[in-house]
């Protein structure tokens, strides 16, 4: 019986800043000091306070060491772990209180946060099968065979109100009842864990945290819809998700819980990997199940729906990772339980990866029906340096923008929509006054471009014409007209295209003309980029009045496109610095090197 | 897994191991291990209630964690309990023996045992 157990966080972005080093020297000081007997090391997954990695903690006593460093390690087992004293240098700040320690639940980026599709991730190790049976994984599925039928499984999804959690927010109950109502001799499961928004890490973490937790879901839907067969579509650049996957099912197999009678009934079900290239394509449900059936990843027209003619022909649900992690926990613990959650028509909680202009970077749990304000400046910690909100965008380039007078609207799937952006898969990226909404459009619209498949005119043309307007306009070469004809362009692409992708490509480029048109005008007509981020339309100056000819600036040039004028201004020693506006590069080298603010962009 | 009670077994028997990561156990043994307590032998005390407590499966409700020096080092090995609502009770010169008494009777029982208290201790 171990005394204590330190916790380190073995998810992605605490692992590529260090933390399998951590656990190696973890394990070997407890060795050195004597205390293997006494202590155990468990490697878990994402915490969630990303920003704050690698990041450790110490039970008992729930001691949350953040940034830790290797060499930290021998202080922390000699201090904390056997003389009891916390190696206050080290614990989150935020955890610091004059009353002590306080524990991290009480902390403003884990108090609003609700954990239940990550309720694992940084509790138990994802790869022992033991520590998620601990925590009643597998009793769900066990409650389904044994005690329920599938269709008191499939009632019990469609009263809890759980929506699909990939971005379509389609009502998982009714999914299943379809496929179920399906008459085939060979139906599926399938997992559509081809996370591809830029910036969205969900899936990820819950499939690195608590791998188990997706394979009891699968299995449980094998037995409501009458499938034995399941599959995993998973990119492969998700290499620890890959890993432990593969290490859950083989011990899920070993355990009798994948595989043939199961829990000793006449259930059957097992699941396969398949590892997707990285197409964003692939995400579409459509398309995931082309390319699982050895094809190239191209969608497919709906209907038929995957429920009626899905994967190799057959009935077929496909379900969002996340959407599975709800589950087990909604089997276990009531409809009820879970629709007491959330908002009237979006139940239950979302896991949102936090990206771009926030203190706390990271993945966080809310429930539904949580504004945008309590995100943003409450679990976020706020904008850094002081600088003002300006718009969130949800949805990745399927999404829009939140813009700041709307931060006080609950985020729920039909809240999301109303406002012109979507729930998407969950990325939500912050943005300050130092982003230009036209540049981000043209960002997510190069995506976008890059990721269309090809087979439908309206989005492999339709969207390349979209994005040689938003180059015209950043380049200060557009026109009044080319606005009205971009937003032309998108209504068409939006509903010709053939499948979601080029259906939602258009979205970031309608609510920033939507709710940012007066910086496309200033674009347009002023040749301006308000935000100074569109490099053609930015000049850099050197102010005289501060300049004091040190000539830094000039030493970093790339361009050579600094000259030492001739003219000396009263008060000061040398003279002013200037820049060639026909050589600069507009790199902002100078600006950084600058100690006194002597240079500008407008 | 022929059946839900084989699942149900390794539940609880995992239960136990995990629920130390809970942290919202209602008592609190806190073992003096500072250096003094070290070196009168704190260690044991400290691992003789780890095993008492998981063995009376009490790792639900009961944390055994340690502290640094509590100040009174000729007394150690110090063990503080902590019971809401009540007093704390310092039990000072423990060994594992009395440690297992001291389950039994005061955490199982809810009777402090007095003679290991600091207020029998000779001063």
């Amino acid at each position: 019986m171990f005394r204590s157990h330190v916790l380190i966080c073995g998810g992605t972005g605490c692992t590529s800043s260090g933390s399998k080093k951590l656990i190696e020297r973890m394990t070997a000081e407890i060795e050195k000091q004597g205390l293997a007997e006494e202590v155990k090391v468990v490697q878990t997954g994402c915490f969630g306070l990303c920003a704050l990695g690698p990041i450790m903690i110490v039970y008992p006593e729930g001691t949350f060491y953040s940034q830790v460093h290797e060499d930290d390690i021998p202080e922390i087992v000699s201090e904390h772990l056997l003389k009891g004293r916390v190696v206050s240098r080290l614990v989150y700040h935020e955890t610091v209180k004059s009353e002590g320690v306080v524990s991290l639940s009480e902390t403003n980026f884990y108090k609003k946060q609700h954990r239940v599709a990550l309720r694992n991730c940084g509790v138990i190790n994802p790869e022992v099968i033991d520590e998620y049976i601990g925590t009643d994984g597998y009793q769900a599925l066990g409650k389904a065979v044994n005690e329920m039928t599938p269709q008191q499984v499939i009632d019990v999804i469609k009263e809890s109100g759980l929506r699909g959690r990939g971005g379509g927010g389609f009502p998982t109950g009714t999914k299943w009842q379809f496929a179920a109502n399906s008459i085939s001799d060979k139906k599926y499961v399938v997992c559509n864990a081809d996370e591809g928004d830029p910036g969205a890490f969900m899936d990820r973490s819950v499939l690195e945290g608590d791998p188990h937790a997706v394979l009891e879901a699968m299995a449980i839907a094998g037995y409501a819809i009458g499938a034995d067969e399941g599959y995993i579509y998973v990119r492969a650049e998700y290499p620890i998700a890959v890993h432990r996957l593969q290490i859950a099912i083989a011990q899920a197999r070993e355990y009798g819980l994948l595989g043939k009678n199961i829990f000793g009934t006449d259930f059957s079900f097992d699941i396969q990997l398949r590892l997707g290239a990285g197409a964003f394509v692939c995400g579409e449900e459509t398309a995931l199940l082309t390319s699982i059936e050895g094809n190239r990843g191209e969608p497919r027209p709906r209907p038929p729906f995957p429920a009626v003619k899905g994967l190799f022909g057959k009935p077929t649900i496909i379900n969002n990772v996340e959407t599975y992690a709800n589950i087990a926990q909604i089997i276990l613990k009531g409809a009820a339980w879970f629709a007491s959650m959330g908002t009237e028509k979006s139940k239950g909680t979302k896991v949102f990866a936090l990206g771009g202009k926030i203190t706390n970077t990271g993945l966080v749990e809310i429930p539904m029906g949580t504004t945008l304000r309590e995100v943003i400046e409450e679990i976020g910690g706020g904008i850094p340096n002081g600088k003002k909100f300006k718009a969130a965008q949800t949805g990745g380039p399927s999404g829009g923008c939140i813009p700041a007078s709307h931060i006080d609207v609950p985020i729920d799937y039909d809240n999301l929509i109303a406002i012109g952006s979507m729930m998407g898969s969950g990325g939500l990226i912050v943005m300050d006054e130092d982003n230009c909404m036209v540049d981000i459009a043209k960002f997510f619209l190069e995506f976008t471009v890059d990721e269309s498949c090809g087979k439908c005119t309206p989005c492999r043309v339709g969207t390349v014409r979209m994005l040689e307007i938003l180059n015209k306009i950043t380049s200060g070469q557009g026109t009044l007209e080319d606005l009205d004809k971009l937003e032309q362009l998108c209504l068409y692409v939006k509903s010709a295209s053939l499948c979601g992708l080029g259906q939602t490509a258009p979205n970031p480029v309608l609510s920033t003309l939507k709710y940012f048109r007066d910086e496309y005008i200033a674009h347009v007509v002023d040749k301006k980029c308000p935000a100074g981020v569109c490099k053609n339309l930015l000049t850099y100056n050197i102010d005289p009045e501060k300049c004091i000819g040190c000539k830094m600036c000039q030493s970093v040039c790339p361009a050579e496109a600094i000259w030492v004028g001739n003219e000396v201004k009263p008060g000061k020693k040398k003279p002013y610095l200037m820049i060639d506006v026909s050589k600069c590069l507009k790199c902002g080298a100078c600006i950084s090197k600058c100690k006194f603010g002597a240079i500008y962009k407008k | 897994m022929k059946s839900l009670a084989e699942l149900t077994a390794i539940r609880d028997k995992m239960k136990a191991r995990v629920a130390i990561r809970e942290g919202g156990a209602d008592i609190r043994i806190v073992v003096g291990m500072a250096t003094c307590g070290i070196a009168a032998g704190a260690r044991p005390v400290l691992n003789a209630f780890v095993e008492g407590i998981a063995q009376a499966g009490l790792t639900e409700k009961v944390t055994v964690t340690q502290t640094g020096c509590i100040g009174i080092c000729q007394y150690e090995p110090v063990v503080e309990v902590f019971v809401p609502g009540q007093e704390k009770v310092t039990y000072v010169k423990m060994t594992a023996d009395k440690a297992k008494e001291v389950i039994e009777k005061h955490i199982l029982n809810g009777k402090p045992v007095v003679e290991y208290t600091i207020g029998k201790a000779k001063m």
